[in-house]
């Protein structure tokens, strides 16, 4: 099935983002994306180009000035900052690149936060999809340690794990393997392409390293805040 | 949502545990000390209400009125514009005109118990000390009623007023400053000029100074005699039932009868104006305290909303709404109110114990005291209840604050 047939997770249309100021400033232009489920799409730029700026737009953590965004057909707009909180709680993930775990709590607990806070699942249900989860990414063995005893690479799977805790459709990576090495930078990759493949989720990331982007399905470029190319790789 | 931002909150206090241990200490010494003083305030102020009822006529009517006798003239052209300057008012006897009808009047009321007194000044000499003191006429039958002077003589019965032809009791702080005892003779002359030669023939002892060394009683036949004003009382002394409606009831009396009827409440006005003072005072005081102990939370709340940026940023990534990372913060402050209101129980307690175990005398009374406490749960409630509000106020500030962090910013920053 072509994209075409499909219908996009999110959709950015004139996506502008204007700071006030003296003199206000732009960090993003006109901005038009449909992102599908299935798809890596890396964002890459030259520093300043607006590329984390255009994530935490997709990821509702910031509203543009102008423009509109939906995700899963929900126009964004009108919404309050609860129902943009539920709608990342439910439909999306971050993960940035620091992993920003709370460090007074195990990987497992970590993992499990965002699902109390959704509260569907009982204590049981929660503390065997977050095993499962750090399972699936070769944590199984940590799950108590807290993230201090974690190395850089274990403890940004951790983060990747915590995004993933309620299935969320998209997941939205702002630089995740830039405190990583080589190796550890395609492990991770490794995990998006697989969520995207095997989950049919759509993943967004920001990244400077073009070997990563390389991998990516699809590759949007910015340049001062403005899309200059937006092509699949595969 | 509330055990996990529940934990978050205590893990959160745990991390910064000496700041808030200090923080849970100041609410712990608000409350305690609130406790306490509410203990003792209560405890003094009933205590001395108590004693007014106890030893004193609930309602006393006077040989007075409350408003001067309006002049006839004045009465007659009320809107006149003649001014009358000088009138002089007839002399009258001092006195309560048909005090033996009013008694009667007054017992037919239903829980009223009644006393006619003729109160008069003497001088009494015994073996050339002179000491000024009132002198109590009384009928021993009624005043056993109304007084408690039966229940503080020491030497002798109240009853003994009969056996002597000139029967006298007497304050034991005045019968050691005349150098006198029991079965001795004291001379007692009035500002009419009667002198009687008087048996002392029961002490009491009050307790307190200016009745111990200042009053004696003696039949009320006597005492008019003495102070040659035959058939008269000055005073009529009424104890009622209700003793926290003697002040609508002395309104009735007085409306009745003319004279001036005051009730215990109304008499002591002033004091007991002053103790409602004093209340304000102190909860004024441990207000403060407990600000202060707010002040205490604030800053650790603070101080941990401050170094938490970055958690409460990836939450509201995650999907945390304001009010719950508000809930996590105010939590914290209730958590330390909490913990040091339980603390400020225990302090308020011990407190209050060893306040009741210390004696000591009070100026102008004789005897040894203690500390009046009331114990009461509701000082535990209030207290609380300020602590809980003052924490809830201090932590909500910062917890404001930390809900309205712009992730965006905290995220930019770290990276």
């Amino acid at each position: 099935m072509t994209n075409e047939d499909r219908q996009p997770l999110v959709v950015a249309r004139n996506v502008t983002r204007v700071l006030p100021a003296a003199v206000p400033v732009t960090l993003v232009h006109d901005i038009d994306l449909d992102i599908f489920g299935g798809e890596v799409m890396a964002i890459t730029g030259p520093s300043g180009s607006g590329k984390s700026s255009l994530l935490y737009l997709l990821g509702l953590l910031d509203r543009p000035t102008e423009g509109r965004i939906e995700i899963d057909g929900a126009d964004t707009a009108a919404m309050n900052s609860d129902a943009l909180a539920r709608l990342r709680l439910e439909r999306l993930g971050f993960v940035f690149q620091f992993h920003f775990l709370l460090p007074e709590f195990s990987a497992l607990e970590n993992v499990m936060i965002p699902m109390r806070r959704l509260g569907r699942l009982d204590e049981a249900s929660m503390t065997a999809r977050a095993t499962d989860l750090l399972g699936a990414l070769d944590l199984g063995d940590l799950v108590r340690k807290r993230p201090d005893q974690l190395s850089g690479g274990q403890a940004q799977r951790v983060a990747i794990a915590r995004a993933l805790a309620n299935d969320p459709a998209v997941l939205l990576t702002d630089e995740p393997t830039g405190n990583l090495d080589s190796k550890n930078s395609a492990a991770v990759f490794d995990i998006f392409e697989k969520l995207a493949r095997e989950d049919g989720r759509a993943v967004v990331t920001v990244t400077h390293d073009l070997d990563l982007a390389g991998r990516a399905d699809r590759r949007v470029e910015l340049v001062d805040g403005t899309v200059v190319s937006d092509r699949h790789q595969h | 949502m509330t055990p996990l931002a529940l934990r978050i909150a205590l893990i959160h206090l745990r991390a910064r545990g000496r700041q808030t241990l200090v923080s849970l200490l100041g609410v712990a010494t608000g409350v305690g000390f609130s406790i306490a003083m509410a203990a003792l305030m209560q405890g003094s102020q009933l205590d001395f209400i108590n004693k007014i009822i106890d030893a004193t006529p609930h309602i006393m009517i006077k040989d007075e009125f409350r408003n001067p006798a309006e002049q006839p003239a004045a009465r007659r052209y009320a809107d006149g514009a003649v001014a009358l300057d000088g009138a002089k008012p007839t002399e009258e006897l001092r006195g309560i005109k048909g005090a033996g009808r009013t008694v009667t009047q007054l017992e037919a009321m239903p829980g009223l118990v009644v006393a006619p007194i003729l109160r008069g000044q003497v001088v009494i000499r015994y073996f050339g000390k002179d000491e000024a003191a009132a002198i109590v006429g009384i009928d021993p039958e009624r005043h056993r009623r109304v007084s408690q002077l039966a229940g503080d003589i020491r030497d002798g019965r109240l009853d003994d007023l009969h056996t002597a032809a000139n029967g006298l009791i007497m304050g034991d702080g005045l019968a050691r400053k005349l150098g006198a005892g029991m079965g001795d003779t004291v001379t007692v002359s009035s500002p009419a000029g009667v002198v009687f030669k008087m048996k002392i023939v029961a002490l009491f002892h009050t307790g307190v100074i200016s009745l111990d060394e200042g009053e004696v009683y003696a039949l009320l036949k006597k005492v008019q005699v003495l102070q040659d004003r035959q058939n008269v009382v000055n005073r009529i002394y009424v104890k009622t039932d209700d003793v926290y409606g003697a002040f609508d009831q002395a309104r009735a009396i007085e409306a009745r009868f003319g004279y001036r009827a005051e009730s215990w409440d109304e008499a002591n006005q002033d004091i007991l104006e002053a103790l409602k003072i004093r209340n304000v005072i102190m909860y004024t005081v441990v207000a403060a305290i407990l600000l202060v102990a707010g002040m205490g939370i604030f800053n650790v709340v603070s101080t941990i909303t401050f170094e938490k940026l970055r958690d409460i940023a990836i939450l509201k990534s995650m999907g945390f709404r304001e009010a719950d990372i508000r809930a996590i913060f105010v939590l914290q402050g209730l958590i330390a109110g909490t913990a040091g209101s339980m603390l400020g129980w225990a302090l308020g307690f011990g407190l209050c114990q060893i306040m009741s175990s210390i004696e000591f005398k009070v100026r102008f009374a004789t005897d040894l005291t203690q500390l009046p406490l009331y114990y009461s749960p509701w000082h535990y409630a209030i207290a609380t209840v300020f602590a809980m509000t003052a924490a809830g106020l201090a932590a909500y500030i910062p917890a404001r604050r930390a809900a309205r962090v712009d992730p965006v910013d905290i995220i930019r920053g770290a990276a």
